[in-house]
């Protein structure tokens, strides 16, 4: 059920690259303008989020729980270390060979019968899937969970379009019938406790009786979407991983819903963010170890589909077509920075953001984003911009949790420090979307100052003589300390610094 | 000590526990005399340049990081009163450094900097004596000393030496304060549900003393620990120690 993780950054620029050369680099950056008012304000969701007791009692329970899991898999930290390092060169080394891999990957996918489709932007994805769909006349598509597909709304895009497009992992059918988006990219319906799923099937699906009872809600779910199965006439998934050497496509799953979407409907297409590629099926099992055990805490799913090729002659069952569909929506521009480049490592296990203290307190929604938690908010921002999802990047405390528990090792809070520059510099040679766009002549003007006092010892002392002096006469309401003191009393300095003191005292003696 | 145990080093105060913890820098300097090691605590000291940094204020960053380096010329250790500030010196440095003239120096600066609770256990291995009344304390890791520093429990063997002291550990002891410096200022209002949900852990261990070896973390939890009037205070490790174990 956790199925895929895909990841595909969307930035509104981001060129694409042909098969012969799959990543060419955009030569420019579409610059965005400062923050306005209809930005997405990670701030007001979050703090609306914070108000509401029982979302953060469900995601509070639900992280401790997959945080003991996680750990419970782990139980040697020197054992966890080798696993890392192994699954991060993996990553690392596939990266660095990214371009050579991604037409290694069509040609071995050609050969098996596997057709590839290249999508510089999630528009073009959208309409290599719509054409693939029209060609065979199909209506209803049941799909497996793809977060690259959230990236490109393709649910909306194809009802729009006049065709079904069910929905078929429980997390994302749930959420789907209150047209909501996952809050969480491994369970998606994360946010949403028992209580809650039971109301909504019982007003939402069709000759249901309310009922409580996991097994029971699990089993209606599993009625209709059985059906659906039957009836598709496509299915549609997400990737994991895909195998250069071998054209194989692996999907990871608990519920078996990926392996009838892809099994199933007589059309199978695949969509993946273009970093999803590995040189050889050995790679897989690292990344496979590390992804389940990190993300729920599994030591293997249920599921682990190897898909190489639609139905062969002498096959009883499967897809008579198989199509891949691979996006960059950015990820190229990423790939282009040695050190925003580790973004793309991602497995998609969600441990950041179980891990995450901010995660936990506001939940996925509030980061108004496809990706949510750490790896959302340096993804998010290399996606649509780093001056316009500003408070995103500063929306971690950078404590570190994520990347300590990261299976691949991405330095998350570093990528945050470095996209804070960035969001306040228009550094010449950068390519990182929305360069500078978030520079203020007050932020400016402020560290300006702060350098100017601190560098000169003297200017410093005089300020801490005058913060010890008048230290009962600080204005509460004065810019930041009214924010601190939202929910904190003002800060007291002490009486004497300790170098005036030493100053004046000299150094104790013991 | 034995013989290679350093009998000189330098001591950095850091701009909050001038500010707000003079005691725990005058605490810091006497653990160290008294484990038999001369102080210099040189003039000019501001502040090790992390707030502009963590902003991406790099120029701003570095050139107050670099008057701090000049201070410290003398091939000596270089110990502070903070988990944070010394992870920014130790390990920020040199990326902050990178490709700058100074960048050969400044990594030799680095590799001789340390947290106190670090030197004291791992370089010093000091033995303490507990003079103090019973107590019940609890520990809240600043997540730099954990994770940038990578502090290995050595606050709670100091800890743990104090025969009349009791340790109770938080539920979430690897749990960010919500300090985070400008993240507490950006977004006050997330900051502050961290903030209120380490005070709640913190008295729900019974202690009557928060200790931890950051003056951010100190400062946000003692906020809203008064801000909420409860019954616990937050103290710097160093000062605990010492009073704890100096014959008054």
């Amino acid at each position: 059920m956790h199925g895929e993780t895909d990841m595909n950054e969307g930035g509104p620029s981001g060129r694409f690259a042909p098969s012969a050369s799959p990543l060419v680099h955009p030569h420019g950056v579409t610059e965005r303008s400062p923050a306005t008012p209809s930005d997405p304000s990670f701030r007001a969701s979050a703090t609306r989020a914070l108000g509401d007791a029982q979302l953060r009692a469900n995601f509070r329970r639900a992280m401790d729980g997959l945080m003991a899991k996680r750990a419970a898999q782990f139980p040697d930290p020197g054992d966890l270390q080798a696993l890392r390092d192994l699954g991060t060169a993996v990553r690392a080394r596939s990266l660095l060979r990214l371009p050579e891999l991604l037409e290694q990957l069509e040609a071995s996918c050609a050969r098996n019968g596997i057709r590839v489709h290249w999508a510089e932007t999630c528009d073009q994805a959208n309409a290599i899937v719509l054409g693939l769909l029209k060609a065979k006349g199909a209506t209803r598509v049941v799909k497996g969970k793809s977060m690259v597909s959230e990236e490109m709304h393709l649910n909306a895009f194809l009802e729009a379009h006049g065709i079904e497009s069910l929905e078929s992992d429980l997390g994302e059918y749930i959420i789907q019938l209150d047209h909501e988006t996952p809050s969480h990219i491994i369970m998606p319906a994360i946010h949403k406790n028992k209580g809650q799923i039971a109301r909504q099937f019982s007003q939402k699906i069709k000759d249901a009786t309310y009922t409580e009872d996991v097994d029971e809600l699990t089993a209606l779910a599993r009625k209709v979407l059985r059906q659906k199965f039957l009836e598709a006439d496509a299915g549609l998934s997400g990737v994991n991983f895909a195998v250069a050497e071998t054209g194989t496509l692996c999907l990871v799953e608990n519920e078996g819903n990926g392996r009838m979407s892809t099994h199933v409907p007589p059309l199978h297409i695949a969509v993946m963010g273009l970093e999803k590629v590995v040189a050889r099926l050995e790679d897989v099992a690292p990344l496979y170890a590390l992804l389940t055990r990190s993300a729920t805490g599994q030591p293997a799913t249920t599921y682990l589909n190897l898909i190489s090729g639609p139905r062969a002659k002498d096959e009883m069952d499967g897809p008579r077509e198989v199509h891949l569909v691979i996006l960059d929506n950015g990820r190229s521009r990423i790939y282009g920075d040695p050190q925003l480049q580790a973004t793309l490592r991602c497995i998609r296990c969600g441990a950041c953001m179980n891990h995450c203290p901010v995660y936990t307190r506001v939940g996925g929604h509030a980061y108004e984003a496809v990706y949510p938690g750490p790896i959302g908010t340096i993804l998010t921002p290399q996606m649509e911009g780093v001056g316009r999802r500003h408070d995103l990047i500063h929306g971690s405390s950078l404590c570190g949790a994520c990347s300590e528990v990261c299976p691949v090792e991405i330095p998350i809070p570093d990528i945050l420090v470095r996209l804070r520059r960035e969001a306040t510099h228009a550094d010449a040679g950068s390519k990182v979307a929305g360069k500078g766009t978030g520079q203020t002549m007050t932020e400016d003007l402020a560290w300006r100052a702060w350098a100017a006092v601190l560098k000169r010892p003297r200017l410093y002392r005089l300020s801490a003589w005058f913060a010890t002096r008048f230290r009962g006469l600080i204005p509460g309401g004065m810019p930041l300390l009214k924010a601190w003191t939202m929910s904190r009393t003002t800060p007291l300095p002490a009486p004497r610094s300790l170098q005036e003191r030493i100053r004046k005292g000299g150094l104790p003696h013991v | 000590m034995n013989a290679a145990t350093p009998t000189k080093a330098y001591f950095y105060g850091t701009c909050l526990v001038d500010l707000f913890f003079p005691d725990a820098g005058m605490a810091g300097i006497q653990l160290l005399q008294r484990a038999g090691v001369e102080v210099v605590f040189p003039e000019g000291q501001t502040c090790c340049g992390q707030p502009a940094y963590n902003c991406g204020f790099f120029e701003e960053a570095r050139a107050v990081a670099r008057t701090q380096v000049a201070l410290f010329p003398q091939d000596l250790p270089v110990i502070l009163p903070s988990g944070s500030c010394a992870g920014m010196m130790k390990h920020h440095y040199p990326d902050l450094f990178r490709g700058q003239p100074e960048e050969a120096a400044v990594r030799a600066f680095s590799a001789r900097v340390y947290e106190l609770t670090q030197f004291l256990v791992d370089v010093l291995d000091v033995k303490l004596e507990d003079l103090g009344q019973p107590v019940k304390v609890t520990w809240h890791s600043s997540c730099h000393a954990l994770r940038d520093l990578g502090l290995k429990g050595q606050p709670q063997a100091l800890i743990g030496q104090l025969a009349h002291v009791e340790l109770a550990p938080l539920a979430r002891e690897r749990e960010c304060c919500g300090f985070g410096g400008t993240f507490s200022v950006r977004h006050p209002e997330i900051s502050g549900a961290m903030a209120c949900d380490k005070a709640e852990d913190a008295l729900a261990t019974g202690a009557s003393v928060v200790l931890s070896t950051d003056g951010g973390c100190l400062l946000n939890v003692k906020g809203v620990l008064e801000a909420q009037a409860a019954p616990l205070r937050v103290q710097h490790i160093a000062e605990f120690l010492w009073e704890r174990t100096h014959a008054r």
